[in-house]
């Protein structure tokens, strides 16, 4: 019998799939860095974790509150700063980025700023913090979140950082170097993006999941390739892992 | 060289390098005594209407004590950095203490959530704002340190974050490719926290540096305040491990477990109670109000503060929490 998991428990088991070994991967707290620790116990034993603070390939006693904290630092190789940490995304040497937001448009662009007037706003959000520059700089950005029409919209109210703005060729008229979204990862599927028109495309499906209510919560037109792929759910050996060695405490997996 | 596209919003402080070599020019260079009390500190150093900045990041590392003094002299108008700030936000906007604010990372609280009185002070339209990012704001401080005027970086290209900016991009002459210029920030004064200092200032903070080294030079006015206070021979005695020496320091302040709440890397962890019940009190102004009396306006010193938040047994419980181990 397949075990039972809930929803964040597969986005993060799925999003630890995508992440290479001998990689660098810079996570934020709460899901991603689970994400990023899951795969360094299962697949990718070398990834190197980033905090943006400065903490350089910890080794994670447990979940960190903030990137900046004392466990982002934990038996790592360097406690350096943000500088330091940044210019290792800005000259290449950062293959993966978390990011998350209020608002995700077709083209991956993600909106952490403002819902309103800028001036005056109906909702102030946090603003970039790093996001912009890890979406500017690091190769491949990934975004873990919930699927729904009020999150998936055609154009982003705010965009603060960068997907590929208005499509194909638009990073590189704006003077930014070659990356871009690679994987966003919801509680329904698993997306990519098309080659030549840089839109959100489909890839798999998640268990139990139809096209149509993925059609329904997102508010624009995904692209439907010919063939879609079946998600894999999570393992047991992941979930054990997730739930024994990476959340013990719960603090991400009990928020499903 | 070519201006090819500008942010809309204002940059609040004048980027010309030679006003700020002035100012340096005349900052002594005298090895004094600095030590003084944290009013002390904001009555010479924190006028109404300054530039502040904070070192740490956002409730790590962060200079409290000096940030409560704040709150209690009423300061007004001020400009703040706003980068990588958690708690140090929320203290700010629980104050009015601002009218200007270089955003990068405000209102949040990271995993935590966001606040929800410091995202009715922003909603509220009443502080001037310019938008930025965590590494272009480092930047801005970075060029200042070096004594140039712009800084160059490849955020915010293409974004609304660089339309509601104070950067340009320009034309590189060596390649043709765009960049944005960020201008050169020296901030009025920056407070930053760190493990021992001595008398004079000279500074050893460990851990993460986050962007102390550029915020400490870039600053015009620094109060340090330290954990404890030791001689200028420990400090001789391992120069390796100096953060910050004297001459760039105006004041040293004595404060124990200064980060409080937030967390003191080989320390004490964050007290994390304290903070989610600032988050749920301030729900409601009429109790946040209360709150702010009970533990800041109402209590005359930041040790009359840690003993209403638990005092030396909950102090202790936060240095058990704490993973690192202190190699000192």
């Amino acid at each position: 019998m397949a075990p039972e998991y809930n929803m964040m428990e597969m986005m993060i088991c799925v999003a630890s799939r995508y992440l290479e070994d001998g990689k660098t991967v810079a996570v934020g707290t709460g899901a991603p860095c689970a994400a990023a620790m899951l795969s360094q116990k299962t697949q990718s034993p070398n990834l190197i974790i980033l905090f943006e603070a400065g903490g350089i390939s910890p080794m994670l006693p447990q979940m960190p509150i903030s990137v900046g904290d004392s466990r982002t630092f934990f038996r790592a190789v360097m406690a350096a700063g943000m500088t330091e940490m940044m210019t290792t995304c800005c000259r290449g040497q950062v293959d993966y980025a978390f990011l998350g937001g209020a608002q995700i448009d077709k083209y991956g662009n993600i909106n952490s700023t403002v819902v309103g007037d800028y001036y005056k706003p109906k909702v102030r959000f946090p603003g970039s913090g790093g996001a912009n520059d890890f979406a500017s700089f690091c190769w491949r950005t990934m975004i873990m979140t919930v699927h729904s029409k009020s999150r998936f919209v055609e154009k982003c109210e705010f965009v603060t950082s960068p997907g590929f703005l208005t499509g194909a060729g638009a990073r590189e008229a704006a003077g930014l170097p070659e990356g871009g979204p690679y994987k966003i990862v919801t509680d329904l599927a698993v997306m990519g993006f098309d080659e030549k028109t840089r839109a959100m495309m489909i890839e798999s499906l998640h268990p139990g999941v139809e096209l149509d209510k993925v059609k329904t919560e997102t508010g624009f037109e995904l692209v439907v390739p010919k063939q879609i792929g079946r998600t894999a759910p999570p393992t047991e050996k992941e979930l054990r892992i997730l739930r024994e060695e990476v959340d013990p405490l719960k603090v991400v997996i009990g928020r499903a | 060289m070519k201006v090819l596209d500008q942010g809309v919003n204002p940059i609040f402080m004048d980027p010309d390098p030679d006003q700020a070599r002035e100012f340096f020019r005349k900052k002594t260079r005298a090895m004094v005594d600095k030590r003084m009390t944290e009013k002390e500190a904001v009555e010479k150093f924190i006028p109404d209407g300054c530039y502040l900045g904070i070192g740490g990041f956002g409730a790590n590392r962060i200079p409290t004590a000096v940030i409560h003094e704040i709150l209690r002299a009423r300061r007004k108008n001020l400009g703040f950095l706003g980068h990588t700030s958690t708690h140090d936000f929320e203290l700010l906007a629980a104050g009015k203490c601002l009218n200007r604010l270089d955003a990068a990372y405000v209102v949040g609280l990271e995993a935590r959530g966001l606040s929800p009185n410091a995202r009715r002070y922003m909603e509220s339209g009443e502080l001037k704002v310019t938008e930025w990012t965590n590494y272009s704001l480092a930047v801005r401080l970075k060029a200042a340190a070096e004594g140039v005027s712009f800084g160059i970086v490849r955020s915010m290209l293409g974004t609304d974050t660089f339309k509601m900016s104070g950067a340009k991009v320009i034309e590189c002459p060596f390649t043709g490719k765009k960049f944005a210029a960020v201008p050169a920030l020296w901030p009025d004064v920056a407070v930053i926290h760190v493990h021992e200092a001595d008398m004079y200032g000279n500074s050893v903070f460990r851990g993460i540096s986050v962007a102390d080294m550029e915020l400490s030079r870039a600053a015009k006015h620094l109060i340090i305040t330290a954990e404890r206070l030791v001689t200028n021979f420990t400090i001789r005695n391992n120069p390796t491990a100096t953060s910050i020496p004297f001459y760039l320091v105006d004041a040293v302040v004595e404060v124990p477990y200064g980060s409080y709440p937030g967390n003191m890397p080989y320390l004490y962890f964050s007290d994390e109670e304290h903070l989610a019940q600032w988050m749920k009190v301030e729900k409601d102004p009429k109790e946040f109000e209360k709150f702010l009396d009970h533990y800041i306006y109402g209590v005359s010193c930041f040790e009359e503060y840690l003993e209403r938040c638990g005092g030396l047994k909950k102090l202790k419980e936060l240095q058990k929490l704490e993973s690192l181990v202190d190699k000192g």
